[in-house]
């Protein structure tokens, strides 16, 4: 039994290790389908950050299953840049848009193979 | 004493690099100055140095210069022995003499400067050659000899001859060199060592026969090339498109030499191979008679001595191979003294007809250069064997000694005598052909004797031609002993009990009058003109040997590196590195359709990459 995880357990409801597995998964494949799928450059930021989210919480329940504490100081750091990160692209996002009055990236795409 | 000999190779040297770099500044005449001011007292240096070897029985010492490549033993070392000595007298003696004469020869011309470079660069290369103590400081000397007589033979290089000839005569040293190298690599491999004195102390007991006859004989192809013998003499005859003073150096006192030096000093390797031996002796004899016969059909007064050289030299080899070491050295030592002194004079003769060569337009010069004329008849009477002047000592004990082997070798005796009476009539046909007669000059042409600075080396060289020969008489061998400590190592062969010398000697006296008298009935008394057409001109063509080198060799050569040049290299060569770069620009035109800049793409590419790798390591990592 996970330390942390016992309180969950006083109601009758027990939350196995692998349902954390299974949420940041699921989380994971959303975030990925979103980055793939949607053309809007803020919502893509926004998938991209579930993405991390969902390996945050892979970090943190693993973590805490082994008694360990590297993989939690891991998110703290995932989260700092991604801080740092979510600020710089969300001004080159708003730079772009103030150009290009676009935020698809489709359209943005200046590359010709 | 270590310093002194180092001295020796070190000012010329000096000489070389201060006239490299401030020859143009210090001009004419400081120049020839300093040139000949650093060979000269290179020579008063030998000059002390040698004294030791005076009495007798001095070995000598070799200097230590520096370790050159450790890992093969090798050091820059000098040995100064006997033979050694006696090659840096010459070398220096003679090679001042000319340099004091060129200062004259060359006055006014516009590379007078680097005239003197070079020529000090020969003395330099020249002296390392002798002076090595090793196989390698040899193999360095005998490779600059190479260059500095290819700077020096096309020094007007502005005259599409001349370059020709330089070129010519690099290209066919080169072939030489290469059977020289491979001497030198076999050495290495049975010795273990270049140095002198473990190869030649080692020798009989390390070769057997097989190695000491393909290393001997890979050795006479180099010597061959240097010293111009059959088949590689070609380039020497063309190698008088140089100024004057370098015929003289290279026939007389360096280059030629360089050959007759490295198979006496290399003896006790040619007595191992009794085969070796009777190639260089058959060699030489076949190149003396050869190169004689050329000689009487040239018009040319320098290609006259320079054929004539190319005989001499043979009498050298013969002298050498039939294992005659000190009849060799000594006819060398003779040789630079009347063949510089027959250059020098022959060019003092083109100086004074305004640069005309051609014995055909010369004829009654005796008078107007009386300084030339009487030196030059001192040096033709030496060449031709009449005693007691220099070349009739060193030429019999040559021949005595070849005569003395029996057997064989007296065929080879039989040729060297017939050689000496064709050697009389040629150089008394050019000597009559250009002083007696009536005149034949181009109009204008006013013939003048020589400035004092071209007289005095002539009369030097006079003076040592007539009176070279008594350093060595049968009866009182001065040379011979004085060679013995670099000789000991062989066991020579000797010249014959003193009836027979008498004998031979007088066969060969007769040989040399007749000669001359057969060219004064022909061209005093006759006044027979220079001879046109026919076997004359086959003559003149020194037997068309360039033609026929030229098809069978030079031509397939120049196919072959056409082929080499424009298809191997162009085609293959070129073609592959030419063919990476296209294969990379293709690959990057094929790939860079990839960049479609569509960002979600690359992002469903990174996704398939990250798909791939978990399934890849779930199914051959064996899951986690």
């Amino acid at each position: 039994m996970i330390p942390l995880l016992a309180q969950a357990s006083t109601d009758g409801l027990t939350v196995e290790p692998h349902w954390y597995m299974a949420l940041a998964a699921v989380l994971f494949a959303i975030g990925a389908a979103g980055l793939l799928l949607r053309r809007n450059a803020l919502v893509m930021f926004m998938s991209i950050e579930l993405m991390l989210n969902a390996v945050n919480l892979t970090f943190v329940a693993v973590d805490s299953g082994l008694g360990s504490l590297e993989g939690q100081i891991s998110v703290l750091f995932v989260m700092v840049v991604a801080a740092a990160e979510v600020t710089v692209g969300l001004a080159i996002i708003v730079a772009v848009f103030r150009k290009r009055a676009t935020a698809s990236v489709d359209e943005l795409a200046g590359m010709r193979g | 004493m270590d310093f002194l000999i180092f001295l020796i190779v070190a000012l010329p040297l000096a000489g070389f690099l201060e006239l490299l770099f401030f020859g143009k500044r210090i001009g004419e005449p400081g120049a020839g100055y300093v040139a000949s001011a650093t060979v000269g007292i290179s020579f008063v240096l030998a000059l002390i140095a040698g004294f030791d070897f005076l009495q007798g029985g001095e070995h000598g010492r070799t200097v230590e210069l520096f370790a050159w490549i450790p890992s093969l033993g090798l050091n820059a070392t000098f040995l100064w022995d006997p033979l050694s000595a006696m090659m840096t007298l010459v070398v220096t003696g003679v090679g001042a003499l000319i340099h004091i004469y060129s200062i004259g020869y060359m006055h006014g011309d516009p590379g007078f400067g680097r005239f003197f470079t070079y020529m000090n660069l020969f003395i330099t290369s020249m002296l390392l050659l002798v002076l090595g103590a090793n196989f390698g400081i040899l193999f360095v000397g005998w490779e600059l000899v190479g260059l500095s007589s290819y700077l020096l033979i096309s020094f007007w290089f502005e005259k599409p001859s001349a370059a020709a000839a330089g070129k010519k005569a690099f290209v066919v040293n080169r072939i030489g060199d290469f059977g020289f190298l491979i001497a030198l690599m076999l050495i290495f491999n049975s010795f273990g060592s270049l140095d002198y004195g473990s190869v030649f102390e080692g020798a009989e007991a390390t070769l057997t026969a097989g190695t000491a006859t393909a290393i001997a004989l890979l050795l006479l192809v180099g010597a061959a090339g240097k010293s111009a013998q059959l088949p590689l003499y070609v380039w020497l005859p063309d190698a008088m498109e140089g100024p004057t003073p370098v015929s003289a150096l290279i026939h007389a006192a360096t280059m030629v030499t360089a050959g007759v030096y490295m198979v006496a000093r290399t003896g006790a390797l040619f007595e191992l191979s009794s085969v070796a031996g009777a190639v260089v002796t058959t060699v030489g004899a076949l190149t003396a008679f050869y190169a004689a016969t050329i000689a009487i059909g040239q018009r040319d007064i320098k290609r006259v001595l320079a054929y004539s050289t190319i005989s001499q030299l043979g009498y050298m080899f013969m002298g050498v191979g039939a294992l005659a070491l000190v009849g060799g050295v000594f006819h060398l030592v003779t040789h630079a003294f009347f063949k510089a002194l027959l250059f020098l004079g022959a060019g003092s003769v083109i100086h004074a007809m305004a640069g005309e060569q051609d014995m055909g337009k010369m004829g009654g010069l005796r008078k107007k250069v009386p300084v030339t004329f009487a030196t030059m008849v001192i040096a033709w009477i030496a060449i031709s064997g009449i005693p007691p002047f220099a070349g009739f000592w060193s030429k019999d004990e040559i021949l005595a000694s070849v005569f003395n082997r029996g057997g064989g070798y007296i065929v080879l005796w039989a040729v060297g005598i017939v050689t000496a009476g064709l050697t009389a009539f040629y150089m008394s046909r050019m000597m009559f052909l250009t002083f007696w007669g009536e005149p034949r000059w181009d109009d204008g042409v006013v013939p003048h004797e020589s400035p004092r600075s071209m007289t005095v080396p002539l009369l030097a060289l006079a003076g040592l031609s007539a009176v070279g020969g008594l350093i060595n008489t049968p009866w009182r061998p001065a040379l011979e002993h004085f060679l013995e400590p670099s000789f000991e190592l062989v066991d020579q062969t000797h010249l014959p009990e003193a009836g027979v010398q008498v004998a031979l000697a007088a066969v060969s006296i007769a040989a040399g009058v007749i000669g001359l008298l057969v060219a004064y009935r022909r061209y005093v008394s006759r006044a027979t003109q220079l001879e046109e057409g026919g076997r004359w001109d086959t003559l003149l063509a020194g037997y068309h040997v360039d033609d026929l080198y030229g098809r069978t060799i030079v031509a397939p050569g120049k196919a072959a590196a056409d082929v080499m040049a424009f298809t191997a290299d162009a085609k293959l060569v070129d073609g592959a590195v030419n063919g990476m770069g296209g294969l990379v620009n293709w690959a990057g035109r094929i790939l860079s359709k990839l960049q479609t800049g569509m960002v979600r793409s690359y992002g469903l590419g990174i996704l398939g990459g990250v798909v791939g790798v978990v399934v890849w390591l779930l199914v051959a990592g064996g899951g986690f």
